[in-house]
């Protein structure tokens, strides 16, 4: 046990090194001159020089890349070049509106999903099961920017019950969430239903029918916890899949998380942001994953890790 | 949404009902705040690194420099500075400073500061992208090149007095006095927040910033002790950041917000301008900025005059500023109409393919020839430029389009030998202050005809060249109308040299709250942009 967590800490270390060094070749490559950028089209070639010089980008590919990797292990991302701010504390006042996006997203998920699942579970094979089964592949496959713009434009925009857009109270968390958490309501639906169906034919579930105990008994005491295990342990890889979602989401709903900096940092191509929010992301999935695995072995005793 | 509609004209014609409007300028109640929504982030409010149009205006909140423009207007009038003086050769400025002026932390701003300022924003160490300005200033170079850290040509004279000396005369050195770039800061809080004053700005301005939560908002609250009485009349402003400029007209229309400081998004203008209730919010102003088609004179065929005199008459301007729906008037000179210097009576090229044709066959090109426009691949641009390629294939022109990431449009432009054809779109040239000699020097001057320069036309005339540097050493103000008229001529005589077509002149629309008061001029101040924050006032608490 002790080993397999050395050895996925370590390998995790490798994952992120991979991670920053494609990000800085890609954006070393894009055909952007950062130092001209910050100079502004009013800046004279010695400005611009002066600034290549003092950010180090007239330094070969090698050697920037060390001297980012060497800030790095100290805790430095570096400076935005158009904010001027600390990379870290412009990710660290965005990260709590990111985490609470997430937190909603989860809990819309499995409510929706295991909810949706269990109820075509049981209706199996009626017109409830098929609507509830589109309904999930609708949900998997629509693009998020146009589920956030439909419910924007019915419940904030039409109805008005909910704020357009915005951060501070519930009622700006429940849109985003929503719309983050509708893919994965859609995969958890399935995936709830198919080992419900599983468990519901497992031998001591007759069994816990035999000695005559209630449906509901029957049903949430013993085959739901059972169908559960397996799902809970996605929670952990849903974050990565999060990671991608919110760049989308944060941008329509104007969310100020992690994901609408790296949106506006790409349109600027200020590169020490969408370097910073990169990597942070690939934390965050490589964490998420991490986790899953962990956990899985404690929730089925059949998992061994090695 | 009709019903809604409706109840909103109703109470918007109550709520005027109710307001008694001020009658002059003295008998408007300060009080009250605003609103101002924008999509991005705001990037530091540090006055000699913040270079773009959200921040622009807002540091001219925040600080003061020793000159600025009348309100709504482009002319120069004194700010930080009391009085000042010109000596006959215009080569030494000597402001006397007015009294009893202090920074937001309760320090009295002095010469030293001014001092100080002018030299932190030359020094290479603020990465200032306005250095370039300050050119002229005797010791620019020293100081630029990091040898010496002080400029030998500005001096303090006595607390109140400072005394600025030029290495060549400058007559848009007023000007930069009133760029952004030159504003005083205080030297304690500069070096007490280093790389971090642009989050901590303290200046001497009508608004001290009272609150930044990153990513969400800023809150300017009125300054007590602003020297200008009765200035500025709002109690605060908050900028809320990250709302998408449709999101935000949505806001506005519900009244939760005041001003979309983005502006009206393009696909929603129509709609806005038909609809009675918002038709009446929006104001419409001018903007220093020339749309135009650049011919690269050093690549064949546009080395030819005929050439590029044909294209300038082929080209349908008129169906251009329709395809943006009407945002924009048709020009006919490099200069726009608010520039002083314009030439009023120029008529230029006017839209003539049959003689477009002849000229055509004049140069040698009855059958015309085939050629590249690049173009920045954002819309509107590529509609633009598709219906300039049809103008020009109407004469026989067959123009490729390059449709390519700005960064990229531009370094072509920088390019002797690469872009034949450029159209300005979304990259076009903005005055960084209303001189005619900003929109010579690094787009049509030769300075700028260089490798990664902004003059994509390559045009270099040196005899203009002489005429702009005599131009620009009349400092005497007495003399302003002489050198706007010398100005005007510039930009005619390369008119007859045709480089350039110039297509359209962009308009700005404002839109802005009913609750919101203020002369129209303020909310598309051509200097202040988008909005003179110091000079809106509520209606609700008059």
């Amino acid at each position: 046990m002790v080993s397999y967590v050395i050895r996925r800490l370590l390998q995790s270390a490798l994952i992120l090194l991979g991670v920053s060094l494609v990000t800085f070749i890609l954006l070393y490559l894009i055909p952007a001159d950062p130092a001209r950028q910050i100079a502004g089209r009013s800046a004279t070639a010695q400005t611009v020089e002066n600034i290549r010089e003092q950010l180090g980008l007239n330094l070969p590919f090698y050697e920037q890349y060390v001297r980012y990797l060497l800030n790095l292990l100290q805790g430095d991302l570096g400076r935005s070049y158009l904010q001027k701010t600390e990379v870290s504390e412009l990710i660290a006042a965005r990260l709590p509106a990111t985490l609470l996006l997430m937190a909603g997203a989860i809990f819309c998920e499995l409510l929706i999903g295991l909810t949706m699942g269990l109820v075509a579970a049981l209706k199996r094979n009626t017109p409830t099961d098929t609507t509830l089964m589109v309904l999930s592949f609708t949900g998997v496959s629509s693009p998020q920017f146009v589920i956030g713009i439909l419910l924007l434009y019915v419940f904030a925009v039409q109805l008005g019950w909910f704020p357009i857009g915005g951060y501070g109270t519930f009622m700006h968390l429940v849109l985003p969430s929503l719309t983050l958490g509708l893919l994965g309501a859609g995969w958890y639906a399935r995936m709830m239903r198919s080992a419900m169906l599983d468990v519901l034919r497992q031998d001591f579930i007759r069994t816990a029918r035999a000695k005559g105990l209630k449906r509901v008994q029957v049903l949430f005491g013993h085959a739901v916890p059972n169908a559960l295990l397996p799902i809970i342990a996605m929670i952990g890889i849903d974050i990565g899949l999060f990671m991608s979602g919110i760049v989308v989401v944060e941008s329509v709903f104007g969310w100020p998380g992690i994901g609408q900096l790296a949106w506006q940092a790409i349109q600027r191509v200020d590169i020490p942001i969408i370097m910073g929010v990169t990597l942070v992301s690939a934390c965050a999935i490589v964490l998420g994953n991490f986790l899953a695995d962990m956990v899985a072995p404690l929730i089925d005793p059949r998992i061994k890790l090695r | 949404m009709k019903v809604r509609y409706l109840t909103g004209v109703a109470s918007a014609a109550l709520l005027a009902a109710t307001l008694a409007v001020p009658a002059s300028a003295e008998d408007i109640k300060q009080g009250g705040s605003m609103i101002v929504t924008y999509k991005d982030d705001v990037s530091t409010l540090d006055p000699a690194i913040g270079y773009d149009w959200q921040n622009w205006s807002m540091i001219k909140s925040l600080f003061d420099g020793l000159m600025d423009y009348e309100p709504g207007t482009t002319d120069l009038t004194t700010d930080l500075a009391e009085s000042y003086t010109i000596s006959e050769d215009g080569k030494t400025f000597t402001f006397k400073l007015r009294d009893g002026v202090t920074f937001h932390n309760g320090r009295k701003l002095t010469a030293e500061d001014v001092k100080y300022s002018l030299d932190r924003v030359v020094n290479p160490k603020t990465q200032s992208p306005g250095a370039g300005f300050f050119g002229s200033i005797k010791g620019y170079d020293a100081v630029a090149a990091g040898e010496a850290e002080s400029l030998d040509g500005v001096s303090v004279v006595d607390p109140l007095t400072v005394k600025i000396e030029l290495s060549r005369p400058d007559a848009t050195f007023l000007h930069v006095m009133a760029l952004n770039f030159s504003f005083v800061v205080p030297k304690e809080e500069v070096e007490k927040w280093g790389a971090d004053f642009g989050k901590h700005p303290v200046g001497s301005g009508a608004f001290s910033l009272e609150e930044w939560t990153l990513g969400q908002r800023l809150v300017f609250k009125r300054n007590a002790e602003y020297w200008r009485a009765g200035t500025p009349k709002l109690d605060q402003i908050t900028f809320e950041v990250g709302q998408e400029p449709v999101v935000a007209l949505l806001r506005m229309q519900r009244g939760e917000a005041d001003i979309p400081g983005d502006g009206i998004p393009p696909a929603k203008f129509l709609e806005v301008m038909k609809d009675p209730q918002s038709k009446d919010l929006i104001i419409e102003g001018g903007q220093l900025q020339t749309g135009y088609v650049s011919m690269n004179v050093k690549m064949p065929p546009f080395d030819k005059l005929e050439v590029r005199k044909a294209v300038n008459m082929a080209i349908n301007k008129e169906r251009v500023v329709r395809i943006i729906n009407g945002r924009a008037v048709v020009a006919n000179q490099p200069l726009p109409p608010s520039m002083p210097g314009y030439d009023k009576d120029y008529k230029g090229y006017s839209f003539d393919p049959e003689a477009a044709k002849k000229l055509l066959a004049e140069a040698g090109y009855p059958d015309g020839f085939e050629t590249e426009l690049y173009v920045y691949n954002t819309d509107p641009n590529p509609r633009i430029a598709q219906s300039i390629q049809a103008d020009l294939a109407a004469i026989g022109i067959k123009a490729e389009l390059k449709a390519l990431a700005q960064a990229n449009v531009i370094a072509a432009g920088g390019e002797a030998d690469q872009a034949p054809m450029i159209w300005s779109g979304g990259m076009a040239w903005i005055a960084d202050f209303p001189d005619p000699s900003n929109f010579y020097g690094p787009i049509l001057g030769c300075a700028g005809a260089v490798k990664g320069g902004w003059n994509w036309s390559w045009y270099c005339n040196e005899e203009l060249d002489k005429l702009a540097a005599e131009a620009d050493s009349i400092t005497d103000p007495a003399r302003k109308e002489e050198r706007e008229k010398l100005w005007g001529k510039i930009f005619t005589s390369i008119m007859d040299d045709a480089p350039w077509v110039p297509v359209f002149n962009e308009l700005r629309f404002t839109m802005r709250s009913d609750r919101l008061g203020g002369p129209d001029a303020i909310f598309v101040d051509p200097v202040h942009i988008p909005v003179n924050y110091d000079y809106v006032w509520a209606k609700d608490v008059q």
